[in-house]
Formats: C-alpha cells, sequence, structure tokens
C-alpha cells in the first residue's frame, strides 16, 4: 500500500521520505474498519417491493459490488447485514427478529423504505407493524417508497461512514458482557411482545370501559365526496 | 370502456332461472347483476352450472360485509362467485347470503378445487365457515388470531375513523401520532383477560396436523420415516416470504402445503376506508413487478360503474395499452431470468434479464416519475401525456432492441441440455386440472388451454390488435418458460401496432376525459373490472354504495390461485422440483397475500 491512500495513512504520525514507498502507518482501527466497510455481506432476504429494488441494486445496471457488498448470503450465520426491504408484519416479525438473533456480530440493520422504517403506507393494516425498529435496532435509514437503488447505495455509504467511525476497543460485541438476545415475538390473539408481557397484561385486566385501543375523535360517519 | 364487458346474458339468465325456478332469484338490487340463490342449493345449481352450462371455470370467489350499526338494519355476509366458460365470454355471477352469526355456506372445493385457497380466505378474514371444506385453516392470519379483520365492524389498533381523508391530525396545532394513543405504543391489541405469560402458539401445530393427514393418504400401507421440511419464510428462491412445508419420503415429496401471509398487508381493509382515488397507488403495490397492469384492472372496474362519463379518450386508451404490454414484457423478462436462478443458473440470466427490464422502467419514470409504483391510471384517462423523446424511445425499444434481446434469450436458454433436463415434464398439469383449479395467465395456457381475457372478453382496445393467443400443451415447467418467451413476442406484436396507431403519435393530445378529479363520485352498485395481467386473471370486485370510498374493494390476485395448483404440481416428484415448480408459476407475495 502507497502513503497516497487517505484512509490509510493519515494517523498522524510523519512517516520518513525514505520508507514513504514501503511502509504505512495506521491505527488499527483503520485497519479494521476498511476490511469491514468493503466487505459487507448482506442477507439475501427480500420483504416486499423494496425487495425488488434491492436486486436492481445488485443487478446489472447499479452493481452494488463496486462497494464491495455483492456477496449476499442466504444464511443469517454468514452476514453481517439485514437489510429489512419492504413491510414488516406481524407473521413475519417473529422470523425476522429470529433471523436477527442468528446474525453473529458485528451485525448491522438498514431499513429500506417507508415501511420498514416507519410502517409506510399499510401502517394502520392490522397485520403491519410500524416500522422494525420496534423490535431490533436500526443503523440506517432509507426513505423512499420504493427507494431508488441510487438511494439504497446512498444509505449504505452512511453505513459505510457508520463502520468507519467505530472503534474497536468501544463496539459493543467485544465488552465483557453478553448482549442478550431479544425476545421473539409470539402470534397470540394479536403480535405478543414479550417484553410487553406486564403490560398487556395489565391492559387486558381493567375493566371492558377501557378498549386497549382509545380511539380517536368520534368516527366520521359521513364520507367525503 | 367498451360493450364487450357485459354479465350473463339473457338466453342463460333464462336457462338458469328455469332450471331452478325455486332456488334461483335475479338480483334486483340496482347496479347489481346476476342471481341469488338459495343457500342450501349451492352445491346442487354449481353442480348444474359445471356439468350442463359449460360454466367451468370458477374464478373468484368472495364474501362481502353487509353491515351497519343502525337499528333496523338487515346484516348479512355475501358470498360471491364469478364463473366463467373455459371458451370464452362474460361473467356468470352468483351470491348468497348467510347471517352473520354463524355463517356457513356449503363449500365448492370437492367442485371446483380452485375455490380452496379463496374460500380459506373468505373464512379467515370474514369468518364465513365452508361446510365441506377439506382443509379449513386461516391462510393469510395465522391460526389463533382474535376475530375475523375484515368484517366492518371489527377495527383495528390503529383505528382512527371509519373513511378518509381523516380529520386533521394537528387541531390545536400540535400533531399526534396514533401510536401515542395506544398504551403498548404498537399496532396491538388484545381481549379482555388475555394473559400472556405461558402463551403457546397455535398455528404450526395445526399446520403439521394437516400435512399428516395428507401424507397418510398418500401412502397408507408401506411404513417409512418421513420427514418435514420447511422452505421459507425466509428463503432466497420463495420469491419473497413464502413458506412451504413440505414432507418428504426420501427425495420424494409426498405432502406440500403453502403457507402465506407473512407479506399479509392488509390492502383490502384499507382499501375500503380509502377514497376511490386514493387506491390506485395501493394497487401498485400488488403486483410490483406490473404496477400498470394492476391500475388497468382498477380503473376498468371503476370506470365500469361510472359508466360513460369516464371513458377514456382514444389516446388514453393506446397508452394504457402500450404501459400494459410493456409491464407484461418486463414481468416476464423477470419471471424467466429468475426461472433460470431457481434451475441453478445462479444469477447470469437474470442480470441480461434485468438490463432489459431497466430500459422498460426507464420509461416508466420518465413517463409517471417511479420506476416501480408507477399510479399512472386514472379514472377517465391516464394521469399524463408521454413526455418529449419517450415516443421515440419506446419505438426504438419496441421494434429494435427488444426482439433482438428476446431472441437472445430465447437461442442462449431454450436449447439449453440442462435447462431442458430439468423442465421438460416436471410439474405436469393437465388442461382440465389447470381449468379445475382455476389456474389463469401463463400457467393456464401452458396446459392447452388458449384462453386470454384480451380475446375471451376483450377489454379497452384489445379488441383492435392482431395477436395470437399462446398456447402450449404440455404443461410442464418447460412449456410454462416456453410462453412467456411466446407471449413477450405477442406483445411486442401489440406493441407495434399501438405505437403506429398511436393518435396524435409524438406529438401528444388529450389524455383525460374531464379534469383530473381527485375525488370521483362513483354510483352504487357492484362491478368486477378483470385484465389479463401477466401473471393471469387480475380482477377486481368492488361495491359501492355511493360514498366517497368502496364499500367492499376485493382483488382476485392471480398469483394467489395459480398457487393452488402448487401441490398438485410438486406430489410426488423430488424435492428440488418444489423450487422450479415454484418459480415456473411466476408468484409475487404482494399480490399473494395482499
Ligand atoms: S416502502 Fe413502499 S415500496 Fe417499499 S415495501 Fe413499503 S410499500 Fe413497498
Amino acid at each position: 500500500m502507497t502513503d497516497t491512500n487517505p484512509t490509510v495513512n493519515s494517523a498522524g504520525y510523519e512517516v520518513p521520505p525514505e520508507l514513504r514507498q514501503n511502509v504505512a502507518v495506521t491505527t488499527l482501527d483503520k485497519i479494521w474498519n476498511m476490511g469491514r466497510r468493503y466487505s459487507v455481506w448482506p442477507m439475501m432476504f427480500g420483504l416486499a417491493c423494496c425487495a425488488i429494488e434491492m436486486i436492481c441494486t445488485a443487478a446489472s445496471r447499479y452493481d452494488l459490488a463496486r462497494f464491495g457488498m455483492e456477496v449476499m448470503r442466504p444464511s443469517p450465520r454468514q452476514s453481517d447485514l439485514m437489510i429489512v426491504s419492504g413491510t414488516v408484519t406481524k407473521k413475519m416479525i417473529p422470523q425476522i427478529v429470529r433471523l436477527y438473533n442468528q446474525m453473529p456480530e458485528p451485525k448491522y440493520v438498514l431499513a429500506m423504505g417507508a415501511c420498514a422504517s416507519g410502517g409506510g403506507p399499510f401502517k394502520e393494516g392490522y397485520n403491519v407493524v410500524s416500522g422494525v425498529d420496534q423490535y431490533v435496532p436500526v443503523d440506517v435509514y432509507v426513505p423512499g417508497c420504493p427507494p431508488t437503488p441510487q438511494a439504497l447505495l446512498h444509505g449504505l455509504m452512511k453505513l459505510q461512514e457508520k463502520i468507519d467511525s467505530e472503534s474497536i476497543t468501544t463496539v459493543r460485541w467485544y465488552g465483557k458482557d453478553d448482549i442478550p438476545a431479544i425476545p421473539v415475538p409470539l402470534l397470540g390473539p394479536d403480535l405478543i411482545d414479550p417484553r410487553d408481557n406486564e403490560l398487556i397484561k395489565q391492559e387486558t385486566s381493567k375493566k371492558p370501559a377501557a378498549p386497549a385501543a382509545p380511539a380517536a375523535p368520534a368516527p366520521a360517519a359521513e364520507a367525503a365526496s | 370502456m367498451t360493450e364487450a364487458t357485459t354479465t350473463a346474458a339473457p338466453v342463460e339468465k333464462h336457462e338458469l332461472e328455469t332450471r331452478f325456478p325455486d332456488a334461483v332469484k335475479a338480483e334486483a338490487r340496482p347496479g347489481y347483476t346476476g342471481f341469488l340463490v338459495e343457500t342450501s342449493k349451492l352445491t346442487e345449481v354449481a353442480t348444474a352450472l359445471r356439468d350442463e352450462m359449460g360454466y367451468d371455470y370458477l374464478s373468484s370467489v368472495t364474501a362481502v360485509d353487509y353491515y351497519s350499526d343502525a337499528p333496523n338494519a338487515e346484516n348479512f355476509i355475501e358470498v360471491v362467485y364469478h364463473f366463467y366458460k373455459s371458451t370464452g365470454g362474460g361473467a356468470l355471477e352468483i351470491k348468497v347470503q348467510t347471517p352473520r352469526e354463524n355463517s356457513t355456506v356449503p363449500s365448492l372445493t370437492p367442485l371446483y378445487p380452485g375455490a380452496d385457497f379463496q374460500e380459506r380466505e373468505a373464512y379467515d378474514l370474514y369468518g364465513v365457515n365452508f361446510e365441506g371444506h377439506p382443509d379449513q385453516r386461516r391462510i393469510l392470519m395465522w391460526e389463533g388470531f382474535a376475530g375475523y379483520p375484515m368484517r366492518k365492524d371489527w377495527k383495528e389498533a390503529y383505528f382512527e375513523e371509519e373513511v378518509k381523508p381523516f380529520k386533521n391530525r394537528w387541531p390545536e396545532g400540535q400533531v399526534y401520532r396514533i401510536e401515542d394513543r395506544n398504551p403498548f405504543n404498537k399496532n396491538n391489541k388484545y381481549p379482555q383477560g388475555f394473559d400472556p405469560v405461558g402463551f403457546k402458539e397455535t398455528d404450526d401445530p395445526k399446520l403439521y396436523e394437516v400435512l399428516e393427514r395428507a401424507a397418510r393418504e398418500y401412502s397408507e400401507d408401506i411404513d417409512t420415516e418421513q420427514v418435514v421440511v420447511n422452505l421459507g419464510p425466509q428463503h432466497p428462491s420463495t420469491h419473497g416470504v413464502f413458506r412451504m412445508a413440505v414432507r418428504l419420503d426420501g427425495e420424494t415429496i409426498v405432502a406440500l402445503k403453502p403457507v402465506m401471509g407473512y407479506l399479509h398487508r392488509n390492502h383490502e381493509k384499507i382499501g375500503e376506508r380509502n377514497t376511490w382515488t386514493m387506491n390506485m397507488p395501493f394497487t401498485d403495490r400488488l403486483d410490483y413487478l406490473s404496477s400498470m397492469s394492476n391500475n388497468f384492472g382498477y380503473a376498468l372496474a371503476v370506470e365500469k360503474l361510472m359508466g360513460d362519463k369516464a371513458a377514456p379518450p382514444e389516446r388514453a386508451e393506446y397508452l394504457r395499452v402500450i404501459m400494459a404490454e410493456l409491464t407484461r414484457i418486463s414481468n416476464h423478462l423477470w419471471a424467466v431470468g429468475f426461472l433460470l436462478n431457481d434451475l441453478g443458473a445462479f444469477f447470469t440470466p437474470s442480470l441480461y434479464a434485468i438490463q432489459e427490464r431497466e430500459l422498460i422502467l426507464d420509461i416508466f419514470e420518465a413517463t409517471t416519475g417511479s420506476r416501480m409504483m408507477c399510479n399512472y391510471f386514472r379514472f377517465g384517462g391516464v394521469a399524463r401525456d408521454l413526455p418529449e423523446g419517450i415516443y421515440g424511445k419506446i419505438k426504438d425499444l419496441v421494434f429494435e432492441r427488444l426482439p433482438r434481446k428476446i431472441d437472445e434469450l430465447d437461442i442462449y436458454l431454450s436449447e439449453n441440455e440442462l435447462v431442458r433436463s430439468r423442465s421438460e415434464g416436471v410439474g405436469v398439469i393437465t388442461p382440465e386440472e389447470a381449468i379445475a383449479f382455476s389456474t389463469a395467465g401463463p400457467v393456464l395456457r401452458a396446459s392447452g388451454v388458449p384462453y386470454d381475457i384480451r380475446r375471451a372478453d376483450p377489454y379497452s382496445i384489445y379488441d383492435r390488435f392482431k395477436f395470437e393467443v399462446t398456447v402450449r400443451q404440455h404443461g410442464d415447467v418447460y412449456d410454462r418458460y416456453m410462453i412467456r418467451l411466446d407471449e413477450m413476442r405477442q406483445s411486442l406484436d401489440i406493441l407495434k401496432q399501438a405505437i403506429t396507431d398511436l393518435p396524435g403519435g409524438a406529438a401528444g393530445g388529450e389524455v383525460m376525459n374531464g379534469k383530473n378529479p381527485y375525488q370521483v363520485r362513483v354510483p352504487a352498485g357492484e362491478s368486477y373490472g378483470r385484465v389479463e395481467g401477466p401473471k393471469g386473471e387480475l380482477g377486481y370486485y368492488i361495491v359501492s354504495n355511493g360514498k366517497g370510498n368502496p364499500a367492499r374493494y376485493h382483488v382476485r390476485a392471480p398469483s394467489f390461485i395459480n398457487l393452488t395448483v402448487l401441490e398438485k404440481m410438486c406430489v410426488g416428484q423430488k424435492v428440488a422440483d418444489v423450487v422450479v415448480n415454484l418459480g415456473s408459476i411466476d408468484i409475487v407475495l404482494g399480490e399473494v397475500d395482499r
């Protein structure tokens, strides 16, 4: 590697001129992050319409390979980026959480599109989760419905920036403590998040006068026409 | 709209009514067509329809909840059936009514296996019990879900108001979000007295039970060890979040049950709250690979109710056809590319296919502003005219580039030894089965049934174009692959004619009847608009009560109904063929689950 590569050779240490062609001085973080940022392996996993744009991003015209990310892995064990590309439904979220738990650290989540970020056009639906971040932590949100491939690429570059900003000494997955797995939601009379159990019990044992969803202002009976 | 879309010709009407004078009544409600059938006589009537009158194709089954909380309102659930003849012609629509409590209707699945999933859907969402259904389980939601969500009096946790547009969400100058009003901050609600601790799921155990039963039926006498393998919902070759629970004996499939609903986004429930126009962009997200065709079907259904005042101008009709056919090509390119993926030619053919698809998307983007979610059709026309330069681009593509590229795919793939040996004779569906299972589109035509709505029951201006209804005879995966190539070529033929005849040509012209309305008035009544989408018959059944939004909005989704035949295709074959069979049906989960 030559000293003309600014990302590597800028540790603030002056390299003697005679060594410039042979030695690079850098920090461990930089090397470590450079390796990671150019070899992000996304999980091959598409949920809805956004997945089509994701495939297009990986395909002939936009070519994700330029960013070192073309190795899409069908198995969570081999991937370190989960692109949540589409509407997250209640029926699917247990699987998504399970997959997330199965991914080894370091792992990142990119919420692609309006649906994954916050419910999107279908938010009010009875089977729709308002954003995947209610269950798994999200690193990058990409807006759009669907985001164009350019937007997704931009989001991935943002992820690279985030990777760059991390330090091997402070990242959570090399800490002393185990990182607890996210409890997998259950499909009951409605989706059950085990973290909410107390709250659910409290709400359902209330007198019927208080419905689970305090409705908004009185329903408008008249249709606008 | 053209004149060719009327229901039941008078002769048949007579026939059904005279045959069953007590059980069948012609529909008397204004704006409605078809016949009301006595619930107890439904099986008998349907048998006669199939065996005596030639209505062998049960296209659509759905339920409608007629509900009002007014004191003396007559509340009931109506199950609506659309029958067709596989030789062509208009629909015969029959309906049965059942009370909202203990709703029970005889199942037509034993007569028309294609009703299987559709009845399960009605059971799932409306709570209609289909007596005699072989496998009545929930299909889109999971077993154990509380309530029947499509019923009018069932409210979701995020319920705000009955209809849109909603009232101001920032009445005091401060915006609120609907989750702030929910105790869980989530889109969830639970029945009174429910205790989540120690809760056990019930969906999967029931599925495995059914699977076991189906397997026993297959081999009673030999005792071998069988295993259950789940493919999906996260699986690279299920084309989305689709799951197949497969029971294997060695490598041979003895039973297969598709599991869906992982992308059930409550399209219909939301659609009944939206205004008519608001639904247009939602239709884009059904079959998200072919948004233009989805728009087309919905526009037709609504225009049918609106009558002449929504007749699109000539140029708009041509633009509609051009866009729909371009969509078909882009869809089939995708389908062919990914079928090859499933066959093991990992990604190279699809890269070639996607390259061509991108060129079509460029045209869509320039015209509509979006690559995939085009939202282009309006009631009475299309949203805007072709921008400058696009006419020429389409012309180049249609006359020059695409024909060559389709030939290229054909040359490289069709005669390939591996492609042939993996797909010939695999997943065979006979013509009788194809009709009985209500398959549509390429799946139906690859089985030797020359049924194409553009010919059988023409809509828009398809009667003006010269094209062939493609048909192949073997009904295997190879034919389902070949038919897509054939169809692309026919689409190109239509496109060549349409682009040449386009009134106004490159210069432009009127594309909207009247001005583009934000809110439309749709007279009360029902209508069923169907188009030959790239995946098959895409139908919209809508009921209007004269208000600003649909009272019922149902999508007859071809991908969903085509899946009914999947088990039939796969049983007895090797597990490796499952993926190929699925790929050859060409499903899109947005449309399967809606
Ligand atoms: S954000 Fe839009 S395009 Fe993406 S999955 Fe949701 S509806 Fe589909």
